[in-house]
């Protein structure tokens, strides 16, 4: 199988980078998957789970939001936080969750308050997902 | 004359002085270590995140529905100036070398008659620009309390100018950081982040055939406020890698100084010594001969 380059850079650090044979990315739109060859792109992120399969098994990492931009380089995704699914602990995540649904809670009503609504219930359809 | 106790003591002080200053370079050597460390972890993110604004920009270039935050509010005013300095001091030049190259700028910018506002973060560069700029502070942040840098202070920072730069505070955004070059070369930087300036480079037209998901704007929306977070969040933590180079090497000159300030004294201390006993022993042989 033709493989890509991919690059997982969150603000602190590069968490990931070589060569994969397929990503699936929880774009903000619904989820996809990039193969090799993929037509330049560029797409904003939910948390999610995004899943990378590469020669030797896969693995799913927990991201909180961020971007993700395919070009001839290969596909890049810059995540605000990214965790492996892990290392993720449920009660961090579960305060993680709360401190959303407080933020969608007091922003005033308006576009700024169903963005945080949003963001909330997509986190907490994410906890469930951990959960299971 | 200083007395023979005196000097003794002159010389512990100065013992314990050099004590301080080496335990503080070693100190400074191993936290540079770490932040340097952390800057060069963040730079991957910077790159790939300038590399996707680039694009976008371009393809959204001229338009009029382009965001403020790229397209600028068209006129030049207002100068906001954010400065980025350390929380404290023992470094040498490091702070003032900050403050210098922003007074040359806004004493530029005040000359051409535009409007200056000023934005510090960090204590030591507010207390500078203080006695000068009284009135052109509208605002200081200490990081004084944060242990490390993270990813969520230069967020907090980014939104409070975002939410000046709606409110129409300032038409033009610069950064000020001392960028960090080597252990005993930081280079005091103004970068202007708002409108951001990219710098021309070759390829910048081949890549503007992405597709967009959701549209361009969105995205842009959502990724120039970012990209200013991203900005100052690589600013802090190549000021503070900078920081602890400065301190170190002025440190290690301390150390250098009070080293020679010991021999100094020292010197002087077996000299007057000498020269008691001497006088004694003259002082005894005359009185001895007298009789």
């Amino acid at each position: 199988m033709a493989t890509f380059q991919f690059n997982l850079v969150s603000p602190e650090k590069l968490l990931l980078s070589g060569p994969v044979d397929q990503v699936d990315v929880p774009g903000s739109e619904g989820d996809f998957g990039v193969l090799a060859g993929h037509a330049p792109f560029v797409a904003t992120l939910r948390p999610g789970i995004l899943t990378v399969h590469r020669e030797g098994g896969s693995m799913r990492i927990v991201v909180s939001g961020g971007f993700a931009e395919v070009s001839d380089a290969g596909l890049t995704v810059l995540a605000d936080i990214a965790v492996p699914v892990e290392d993720v602990s449920r009660e961090s995540f579960a305060g993680f969750v709360q401190e959303a649904e407080e933020a969608a809670a007091k922003a005033p009503e308006g576009v700024q308050r169903d963005k945080l609504s949003l963001r909330a219930a997509q986190l907490k359809e994410l906890q469930a997902t951990l959960a299971t | 004359m200083a007395s023979l106790k005196d000097m003794r003591v002159r010389i512990a002080a100065t013992k314990a002085t050099q004590k301080i200053t080496k335990a503080m370079q070693m100190v400074a050597a191993s936290k540079l270590r770490r932040a340097q460390a952390a800057a060069e972890a963040a730079r991957p993110y910077a790159e790939h995140m300038d590399t996707v604004l680039r694009s976008i920009a371009a393809s959204v270039a001229g338009l009029d529905s382009a965001p403020a935050l790229l397209r600028g509010t068209g006129s030049d005013r207002v100068h906001l100036l954010l400065v980025c300095t350390a929380e404290r001091g023992l470094c040498g030049p490091f702070n003032s070398a900050i403050v210098r190259l922003v007074r040359d700028y806004t004493n530029k910018l005040m000359a051409e008659g535009k409007e200056v506002k000023i934005f510090c973060v960090g204590k030591k560069g507010y207390e500078q620009l203080r006695r000068q700029y009284e009135r052109n502070i509208i605002e200081h942040i200490e990081l004084r309390s944060v242990r490390t840098i993270g990813f969520t202070n230069a967020e907090a920072i980014a939104h409070k100018i975002t939410d000046l730069y709606e409110k129409g505070a300032f038409d033009v955004c610069t950064l000020f950081f001392s960028r960090f070059k080597s252990v005993i070369a930081q280079i005091p930087t103004g970068q202007q982040i708002i409108p951001p300036v990219f710098e021309a480079n070759g390829n910048g037209g081949a890549a503007a055939s992405y597709e967009y998901e959701p549209d361009e704007e969105e995205i842009l929306a959502e990724l120039l406020p970012r990209n200013l977070a991203v900005q100052i969040f690589r600013a802090l933590l190549e000021n503070n890698a900078s920081f602890y180079g400065a301190q170190m090497s002025a440190m290690d000159n301390a150390t250098r100084n009070a080293g020679e300030m010991i021999r100094k004294q020292t010197l002087t201390y077996n000299r007057t010594r000498q020269a008691m006993i001497t006088k004694e022993l003259i002082e005894i042989i005359s009185g001895a001969e007298a009789l």
